[in-house]
């Protein structure tokens, strides 16, 4: 066979560089508008994670953040573009298509969302136990193994409501990976937590997502402890990414809106006040 | 101008009640169809069976007993005008067996484990536990509420049935013991009085279409409840009120319906 006939298959060097852009994002989101009935949430959005990284997207309150991370695990349907996660597109699988990626991905709720009725032990087994047909010694072997990776071995036999917050939500991490997803999300995974719980989040974010092979999309308004962590972050502001750059980039960015939320300025592009009518005549000091 | 307002209003409740009704339809059939898990694994409606019928268990007995014990008090006064008072078995079991027993346990039913199935599941709505199931690609009609349907649906008849047994040993602790009639009688009248197909069977099935009711109603509203604290409260409270009046209005039809004449 002549070499050449090879030479036409294999992509030269340059080549695989450029395509890399495209093949090695887990998740591509291209120009995703959303509303929930008439309340418009995203406009025309397109933003992408490349395979073994952790991204954050940053925004204010209501800003669209978990809304995004439901279309990326299907529970929502764009309006018009498209999610696409590794290589499929997620509004047109079809239901048994989306419970198959869904395997793939672990999402971490803002507040855990453990099941209430099971222990720790048996929150993080739920996966295992519907999904496969491991014997019961794996499991728990598996287990133990996830617990002891977010430090709460010891804390198996506790109920949900027995465990402080940040407990809480270690334990949901770790049932959040108890299949080894491809993909985590965090949804604003400091709210409410102490400094010290804070910090052993997010560095177990980073830690879990490089020792597994993950890749992670964090979302978050806390800017401090995830410049710390992410390799890239998005800003969201109504409904487009406003801004972008490596933590580098942002923690010395000029543009007026990243500048406000790095430094919680009170006042700037995003205004202290809700749109009101002209506070003189609303005391009723004009006529 | 008020006229119209009132007209309105009266055509947004109605439309309003036949939207959820059909939603409510869209779900039981949503349950139905994915029904297969609980089949399959059936402790998970073991484990429901005994959160909802035998963590009832002890306010049926309870309420049996009394409700027997007054059937057999009133009914012996009534039953000893027309001198027939060895009859007061009859009484007190076709009674039970017919309408009280079913009724009665199913308006218990609902209040005991019907509010208690919509505050449950209305709390996993709002801790986002349900969604979180979803996200693990588990569906959580099948897992969670297909389950407690089928729970309700067989423990119902059950409770009861018991709570037509203690009934009739209420009346009998009444009747035979405190008033004096007399043993055999009230069993032996009461045995060939009360016919299985006609009394027990029917009774049987009453009460099955009242647990299908009340537990379609109570896991419609936790499903459906608004997620937040005050959604639960009302879910939950709205769950008792609908149940008891479909429990009496389907009792209404279903008897029209088997005692016609009997
Ligand atoms: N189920 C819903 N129905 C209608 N509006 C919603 C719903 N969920 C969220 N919203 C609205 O969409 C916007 C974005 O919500 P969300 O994505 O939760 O924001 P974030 O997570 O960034 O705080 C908010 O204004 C919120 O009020
Ligand atoms: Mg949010």
């Amino acid at each position: 066979m002549p070499i050449s006939s090879y030479d036409d298959r294999i992509p030269s060097f340059p080549d695989l560089i450029f395509n890399t852009v495209s093949v090695d994002n887990l998740i591509d989101i291209r120009n995703v508008t959303f509303a929930y009935r008439n309340h418009a949430v995203l406009q025309d959005i397109s933003l992408s994670v490349p395979r073994g990284r952790v991204i954050a997207i940053m925004g204010g309150s209501g800003c669209g953040k978990t809304t995004l991370l439901r279309l990326i695990g299907g529970q929502l349907r764009p309006t018009q573009g498209e999610v696409s996660v590794n290589g499929q597109i997620v509004h047109q699988l079809n239901n048994h298509d989306l419970y198959q990626l869904r395997r793939k991905m672990g999402l971490l709720f803002q507040f855990g969302a453990l099941f209430t009725d099971l222990n720790v032990f048996d929150n993080v087994a739920f996966q295992m136990r519907e999904h496969t047909d491991l014997s019961a010694e794996m499991i728990h072997d598996l287990v133990l193994m996830k617990l002891n990776a977010v430090g709460l071995r010891g804390a198996q036999q506790l109920m949900p409501n027995e465990l402080s917050g940040g407990m809480a939500r270690r334990a949901a991490l770790a049932r959040a990976i108890a299949l080894d997803p491809l993909l985590m999300m965090y949804d604003e995974p400091f709210t409410g937590l102490d400094p010290i719980s804070m910090g052993v989040i997010g560095k177990l974010i980073r830690r879990l997502n490089d020792a597994l092979g993950l890749t992670s999309i964090l979302v978050t308004h806390d800017i401090e402890e995830s410049l710390k962590i992410v390799d890239y972050v998005y800003f969201i502001s109504e409904g487009r990414v406003e801004a972008q750059g490596t933590p580098d980039e942002i923690r010395i960015s000029k543009q007026a809106f990243v500048h406000q939320f790095v430094h919680a300025e009170e006042d700037g592009p995003v205004p202290f006040h809700y749109p009101a009518p002209d506070y003189a005549s609303d005391l009723g000091l004009k006529a | 101008m008020k006229a119209n307002n009132f007209f309105s209003r009266i055509g947004r409740f109605t439309l309003d009640s036949i939207t959820r009704l059909g939603t409510a339809t869209r779900f039981l059939s949503q349950v139905l169809m994915r029904s297969g898990t609980s089949w399959r694994r059936f402790q998970l409606v073991i484990r429901e069976i005994y959160s909802s019928g035998v963590l009832s268990l002890i306010i049926i007995v309870a309420s049996g007993l009394f409700v027997g014990m007054v059937l057999g008090l009133q009914g012996y006064q009534t039953l000893q005008t027309y001198g027939s008072a060895q009859s007061l078995g009859v009484l007190v079991a076709l009674s039970l067996v017919r309408e009280l027993g079913p009724v009665v346990a199913a308006l218990l039913f609902a209040s005991r484990a019907g509010s208690a199935i919509t505050a449950e599941v209305g709390l996993m709505k709002t801790t986002e536990q349900l969604q979180a199931m979803e996200m693990m690609a588990v569906d959580p009609i099948a897992r969670i509420v297909a389950p407690r349907f089928w729970g309700g649906v067989i423990s119902m008849p059950l409770l009861a049935a018991i709570f037509s047994m203690t009934g009739i040993y209420g009346g009998y602790l009444i009747g035979v013991r405190l008033l004096g009639v007399d043993d055999g009688t009230f069993w032996s009248q009461m045995q060939s009085a009360v016919s299985f197909r006609e009394d027990i069977l029917n009774g049987v099935i009453k009460s099955a279409v009242f647990g299908f009711a009340v537990t379609v109603i109570a896991l419609f509203e936790g499903y459906d409840a608004v997620p937040t604290a005050e959604g639960i409260s009302r879910a939950t409270t709205r769950t008792v009120v609908t149940s008891s009046l479909t429990i009496l209005a389907l009792d209404f039809i279903l008897t029209a319906f088997m005692f016609r004449g009997a």
